[in-house]
């Protein structure tokens, strides 16, 4: 039988505020255990959550680049259960009224744009951490990120592979950095995954019944935990056995899910209005404000990009993952008369290669946008070629100051001067007899080897353009 | 000098009569004499003298409010900086809150000096003070008496004149009832009035924090400086705090009373009837009109309450894991076990049945029958009182349907000892600002409260009509027999 993979993904992302969504404890990583846990983090009597209105705009700016509706009243709840690393023995959560309403993701996993639904994103608090080594047999809880603001961004089932699952989350991660919302650092954990699958016969309307596969932290794991666990439910699903809806774990080291809990198991979170919190109310001035402040968005920048720079698609992509190097590639064109094109050739070129390099951002770039169309400028203006362009690039990005005073320094700036270039010319025909016959017998290639010949003896600098022209009106017959 | 109002002990520490330290020292040893009504839980008499001997230097420089250098204590459900914060709970026999409590802060800003910790229900859960870990407290007026819940320390305190005034919660009546059964005055503002900041919580939507005292005028000082928002609390309203002494003395003379028909049937005990309506005349001769009104809803009052309330403690208790702060026990097996055993031992009965009747109500398949129901409810009951308001200025009635019981008496009953909250718990889910005054006594000397509800916000009305009776009256200066 033919088997459709039906996914459905819930991420939580943490989002970028100083503070923590109902107090005042700072939210930055990695600090001593508990050193960020103020009375409200770790629940004394008698401490009261408030609301965080910067989780609010954040969670809005989201849906309004989502298209999503946005609810100007939402509701927040609490779920409650015990964990020792969830203080008050319940998490405050939105339920039934989330403060983003249903909007979409357009993704392309390599076969053509598809949208994907988002049914809902909503705030929430995320839980401290349970600490199991060294504790000689007790465990240890670290509350510094209990109450760190969460946006959970739920899916429909809308994916239909791994692969899809993947291109989502990667689309999804993209856009939370782009919009300035999260810095989605998943070694982290600001960006989670779960992922709800199932398989049903193709063709079939009716959804499967669904495992939903939890702590699947990187895009790799994404995909080999999906394949894992369609490739199980097959394997039931056709030795005749049926699947139970519970929670798997899946297991990196293993490359496997192993079943955590059944549905029989499942908790009841008795969901009911938190009476300390107001509802969220969002008036239209806000929702504006945050509408006013949302930048171009990645998909309309890259068929901007595509339709009125001339970029190629897959480009325009690419340039547009991330917000700073899109940004980079549109100061680099405002500031040098070179095409666009050639622009965006050098920064997913050369300037790329040497950012991966150094393993830096755009941002901490050696050479900044300026520099770069400066360079450009040089090349657009015959000053150097192309070739000799990147020597000039590797000069800068080792410091040795901008374009001009690289090719300066270095004396690379190209000969353009006609009469110079016509006796190198007259020089190298004299010399090189039998290939001048060769050519005028028709042998056309050899006018390569001819052009070399000039390049060697002006260290690359004649303009080849020029070279070329002299070169074949003086071997013309 | 114990029988005097606040007012009274402000101007003679102005006067230099005594000082804060000598009037802190005297209200120590009372609650020293009064040790047999454990209406303590903790006494702090060493940062009480530091604090009356700062109070007597901003005296002496002129630097003093009017509740600077007065004695008083607060329920021990106020979490209170480096000073044990029990909230009458096993639980939290071992706490010392690292915070103060808004209200803590807010008195002691006003210059007040505290003399400790009093006794209270546990969590704020009963209407006999007898649920405390620590204890029954005693009735001053009987001993053997209860004197009411959940602020029966306070209240016994206050009436026992071991202290001039206490804080107090109230949830679903903890401050008026108690108010009622120990004979002395007890205001419970409007919802969002005081910061539930550092209160511990009961039930968050009903809790609210209010005060003690002999007399309307002295709940209405102490009020004022409990009063405002709090940015700390959520719930809390960002209104200004109106001049509570401004119109105290105002006459009553054309404010229409409502009384419902519902606060005068059968359930009221005869006594308790006959008094409230002697007061009622006395409000009329001072010129007040009377109308009936109707509360036809309040009859699922306590239902409605005994849904809504144990929900929320459900929730609100969870935190009391063992994990970080609080009682654990001794052994355990995993960590399962750990929460049930630290849990079943740190929390008393009555607590129990409330965190497993609010736990019932928020489960999945009964929610919608009980705790959405009951929110409708809830409701209905606030509605009924805005309609009653159309026609009146303030309602009157009984604090609670009877006098002080014995202790024991209705342990094994809880739903008897529920429907003492009768007439105040509605007040709560409407969110309403309501006083319980003394109004008289039985055969057996017990006093009676007269409870007054006002507009929500209007505190105001509430504390002048009282005081004007109190004025025409002298019941609140009734001190129990050996505590004069």
């Amino acid at each position: 039988m033919e088997w459709e993979t039906v996914i459905g993904l819930e991420v939580h992302v943490q989002l970028q505020t100083k503070s923590k969504i109902f107090s005042g404890a700072s939210t930055a990583y990695g600090a001593e255990p508990n050193t960020q846990a103020c009375d409200v983090s770790i629940a004394l009597p008698g401490v009261l959550p408030v609301m965080n209105r910067e989780a609010a705009r954040l969670a809005v700016k989201f849906g309004l680049a989502i298209g999503a509706e946005i609810n100007q009243t939402s509701v927040f709840a609490r779920k409650n259960y015990f964990y020792p690393d969830l203080p008050k023995g319940y998490q405050i959560s939105q339920y039934e009224i989330p403060v983003v309403g249903r909007g979409e993701l357009e993704i392309d996993a390599g076969d053509g744009p598809k949208i994907i639904g988002i049914t809902r994103a909503h705030l929430e608090e995320d839980a401290g951490k349970s600490l199991h080594e060294n504790f000689d047999g007790f465990t240890g809880i670290d509350l510094n990120r209990a109450g760190t603001p969460l946006l959970e961004i739920v899916s429909e089932p809308d994916m239909r592979s791994a692969a899809e699952a993947v291109a989502y989350l990667r689309q999804l991660h993209a856009l939370v950095r782009y919009l300035g919302i999260s810095d989605g650092n998943m070694q982290e954990g600001s960006f989670r995954s779960d992922a709800n699958v199932s398989i049903r016969p193709k063709g079939e309307q009716k959804l499967g019944t669904r495992a939903e596969l939890k702590n699947i932290n990187s895009f790799r794991f994404v995909e080999k935990a999906i394949r894992f666990e369609v490739e199980r439910q097959i394997d039931i699903l056709e030795d005749g056995g049926e699947i139970v809806q519970e929670t798997r774990l899946y297991d990196a080291d293993r490359d496997e899910t192993r079943s955590m809990r059944s549905k029989e198991e499942a908790h009841d979170y008795r969901y009911f209005p938190d009476p300390d919190l107001p509802p969220l109310v969002l008036d239209d001035a806000f929702v504006a404000a945050v509408r006013d402040s949302l930048p171009e968005l990645p998909h309309d920048r890259r068929h901007r990009f595509i339709d009125t720079l001339g970029l190629a698609p897959a480009d325009a992509a690419q340039l547009t993952v991330e917000k700073s190097l899109a940004d980079y590639f549109e100061a680099v064109v405002g500031a040098t008369s070179a095409e666009p094109r050639i622009a965006c050739n050098w920064v997913l070129g050369e300037l790329g290669a040497a950012l991966n390099q150094a393993d830096i951002p755009v941002e901490d770039s050696r050479v900044d946008s300026a520099a770069l169309a400066g360079l450009l400028d040089r090349i657009a203006d015959n000053t150097i070629s192309g070739k000799i362009a990147k020597d000039v690039f590797a000069a800068m990005w080792e410091g040795e100051g901008d374009a001009d005073a690289v090719i300066a320094a270095r004396g690379l700036k190209q000969i353009t001067d006609s009469g110079a270039i016509e006796s190198i010319v007259d020089g190298v025909l004299a010399e090189c007899a039998d290939q001048v016959r060769q050519y005028r017998d028709g042998n056309e290639k050899v006018i390569g080897f001819l052009v070399g010949q000039i390049m060697k003896q002006t260290q690359g600098k004649a303009n080849p353009k020029q070279v070329n022209e002299i070169l074949r009106r003086k071997l013309a017959p | 000098m114990h029988d005097y109002t606040i007012t009274e002990h402000a101007e003679a520490l102005r006067r230099g009569d005594y000082s804060s330290v000598e009037l802190t020292r005297h209200h120590l040893d009372r609650v020293d004499a009064g040790e047999a009504l454990n209406a303590f839980v903790t006494v702090t008499a060493e940062q009480a003298l530091e604090q009356a001997a700062e109070a007597d230097r901003n005296i002496r420089n002129g630097d003093a409010g009017p509740l600077s250098g007065i004695p008083m204590a607060h329920k021990d459900i106020f979490c209170t900086r480096g000073v044990l914060t029990t909230c009458g709970s096993r639980m939290l026999s071992n706490f010392v809150s690292p915070y103060d409590a808004t209200v803590v802060t807010r008195l002691r800003d006003a210059g007040m000096v505290s003399l400790g910790k009093t006794n209270m229900d546990e969590f704020a859960m009963g209407s006999s003070n007898e649920t405390s870990y620590y204890g029954p407290v005693k009735n001053p007026w009987s001993p053997d008496r209860v004197p009411g819940g959940s602020s029966g320390g306070s209240a016994a305190a206050v009436a026992a004149r071991l202290a001039p005034l206490a804080t107090a919660t109230d949830t679903g009546g903890s401050i008026r009832q108690p108010a009622a059964m120990c004979g002395i005055t007890g205001i419970k503002p409007s919802y969002g009035r005081v910061s539930r900041y550092g209160m511990i919580a009961f039930a968050s939507s009903l809790d609210q924090g209010g005060v003690l005292t002999r007399s309307a005028e002295d709940a209405a000082l102490v009020l004022q400086a409990m009063s405002g928002f709090d940015a700390r609390d959520s719930t809390s309203l960002d209104l200004p705090v109106p001049d509570y002494g401004a119109g105290l003395g105002d006459d009553i003379a054309g404010k229409t009373i409502g009384l419902p028909k519902e606060f005068f049937g059968d359930g009221v005990e005869p006594a308790v009837a006959e008094t409230v309506q002697a007061a009622i005349r006395e409000l009329e001769a001072l010129g007040a009109r009377t109308v009936e009104v109707e509360l036809p809803n309040s009859e699922v009052g306590i239902p409605c309450y005994y849904v809504l309330a144990p929900a929320e403690a459900s929730s609100n208790l969870s935190r009391f894991d063992g994990v970080r702060y609080g009682h654990r026990a001794a052994e355990y097996d995993d960590l399962l076990d750990m929460y049930s055993r630290s849990r079943a031992e740190g929390f008393g009965e009555e607590v129990q049945r409330r965190i497993m009747i609010g736990t019932y109500v928020l489960s999945s398949g009964y929610y919608d029958a009980y705790y959405i129901k009951a929110q409708k409810l809830r409701r209905l009951i606030a509605d009924d009182f805005t309609r009653a308001f159309e026609k009146c200025d303030i309602i009157a009635g009984p604090t609670a349907p009877g006098t002080a019981f014995p202790i024991g008496a209705k342990n094994d009953d809880p739903v008897a000892m529920y429907l003492n909250d009768i007439f105040t718990n509605s007040v709560n889910l409407a969110g309403l600002p309501g006083i319980s005054v003394n109004a008289g006594f039985d055969a057996d000397g017990l006093p009676i409260g007269l409870q007054l509800i006002g507009r929500y916000l209007d505190e105001a009305t509430v504390l002048n009509v009282a005081h004007r009776f109190q004025l025409a009256t002298d019941w609140h200066r009734r001190a129990p027999g050996g505590y004069a």
